[in-house]
């Protein structure tokens, strides 16, 4: 219980899902202070400014145009400064294969995105509140493997 | 090389020594409970808590987040245990915090944003983990050491909890350790 929310930066493209993510975010119980980028440069452009608040998570798509996810993931893992993140990657449909090599290149949380806002809703409600304890109760972030959706 | 942590152990000696540090005459409660012999200062109070929060120890200054967080520390010291304890943990934690469990499990899930019952299982389910990849025990013997009445049992919770079953979590971690050695290795022999 380290303070009274989380910080979370959601990096997506499409317009229509910041919205979503935001929206979704606002209301839920757990106070949630959102960010948004469009690309993985940015994100990373963003983590190694200096003075910035580390985010605890970070919602990254699969498929995001420029720096890729895996890019983006393994950087992110490379610095210790940045050990206390939690990464959430998130696409449609995509292999199980695939999903495992997310999870073995560093990512804790791998979401199926939903085709409805209440399905959208009910994944990233879930994943929010499993952070929650994860950050309050001083969890192994280590060993967070999370699959949802 | 993988080292093993008492987070309980590590956190006493932590504060034990800030204690000392900071010249306060204190005597050391269970439950992360410090009692102080003598009133200190705000400034000191100040000081103390600013120092505390490098090593992720913070002073609780409300009355209900500090019996939500003895709940789950009751609740770690439970699941943690070695010896099974013989009665249900709505009644072990009631008795041994004195509150009826009603009053205790509706506080909690204000403060905490999930009920205990889920709390339990996220930590039976952490200290699986811990076990899996210690790769000493059996699903069998961990299901067993968990009080779950089956490995199919602590199989389908821990696929609920995490979305993946526990070979899949073992799998991905061994993967992962692997990898990061790789990476290392090549990262040396580069340098």
């Amino acid at each position: 219980m380290n303070k009274e929310y989380l910080n979370v930066i959601t990096v997506d493209d499409d317009e229509g899902n910041i919205i979503f993510f935001k929206n979704i975010f606002k209301d839920l119980k757990i106070g949630v202070k959102s960010q948004c980028f469009s690309y993985g440069d940015d994100l990373l452009k963003y983590l190694n400014s200096s003075g910035v608040i580390i985010p605890e998570v970070v919602f990254i798509k699969y498929n995001i145009p420029g720096k890729s996810w895996m890019e983006c993931v393994r950087e992110i893992k490379i610095n210790p400064r940045f050990s206390n993140i939690v990464i959430a990657v998130y696409a449609g449909q995509i292999s199980e294969n695939e999903i495992e090599e997310i999870f073995v290149n560093g990512a804790n949380i791998f979401m199926k995105k939903a085709e409805t806002y209440e399905g959208l809703k009910k994944s990233l409600t879930e994943i929010i509140t499993v952070n929650w304890q994860y950050h309050s109760s001083g969890l192994n972030k280590d060993n967070f493997i999370m699959k949802v959706g | 090389m993988y080292v093993k942590f008492d987070f309980n152990a590590l956190c006493k000696k932590v504060l034990d020594e800030k204690l000392k540090e900071h010249g306060l005459k204190y005597h050391l409660l269970n439950f992360g409970e410090v009692e102080l012999y003598e009133p200190i200062t705000q400034e000191q109070h100040n000081l103390f808590k600013k120092n505390l929060k490098d090593y992720g120890i913070e002073i609780i200054e409300s009355q209900k987040t500090a019996l939500v967080q003895k709940i789950k520390d009751v609740i770690v010291e439970l699941v943690f245990s070695e010896n099974a304890v013989p009665v249900k943990a709505s009644i072990y934690i009631a008795e041994k915090l004195n509150h009826s469990y009603g009053y205790l499990s509706n506080l909690f899930s204000e403060v905490a944003y999930t009920s205990i019952e889920n709390f339990i299982i996220l930590q039976k389910i952490e200290y699986a983990k811990d076990l899996i990849l210690n790769n000493k025990q059996s699903l069998t013997e961990i299901a067993h050491k968990l009080n779950y009445s089956s490995v199919a049992h602590l199989s389908t919770q821990f696929k609920n909890t995490t979305g993946i079953t526990p070979s899949q979590f073992h799998k991905i971690i061994t993967k992962r350790r692997k990898n990061q050695n790789i990476s290392i290795n090549s990262k040396v022999l580069y340098e």
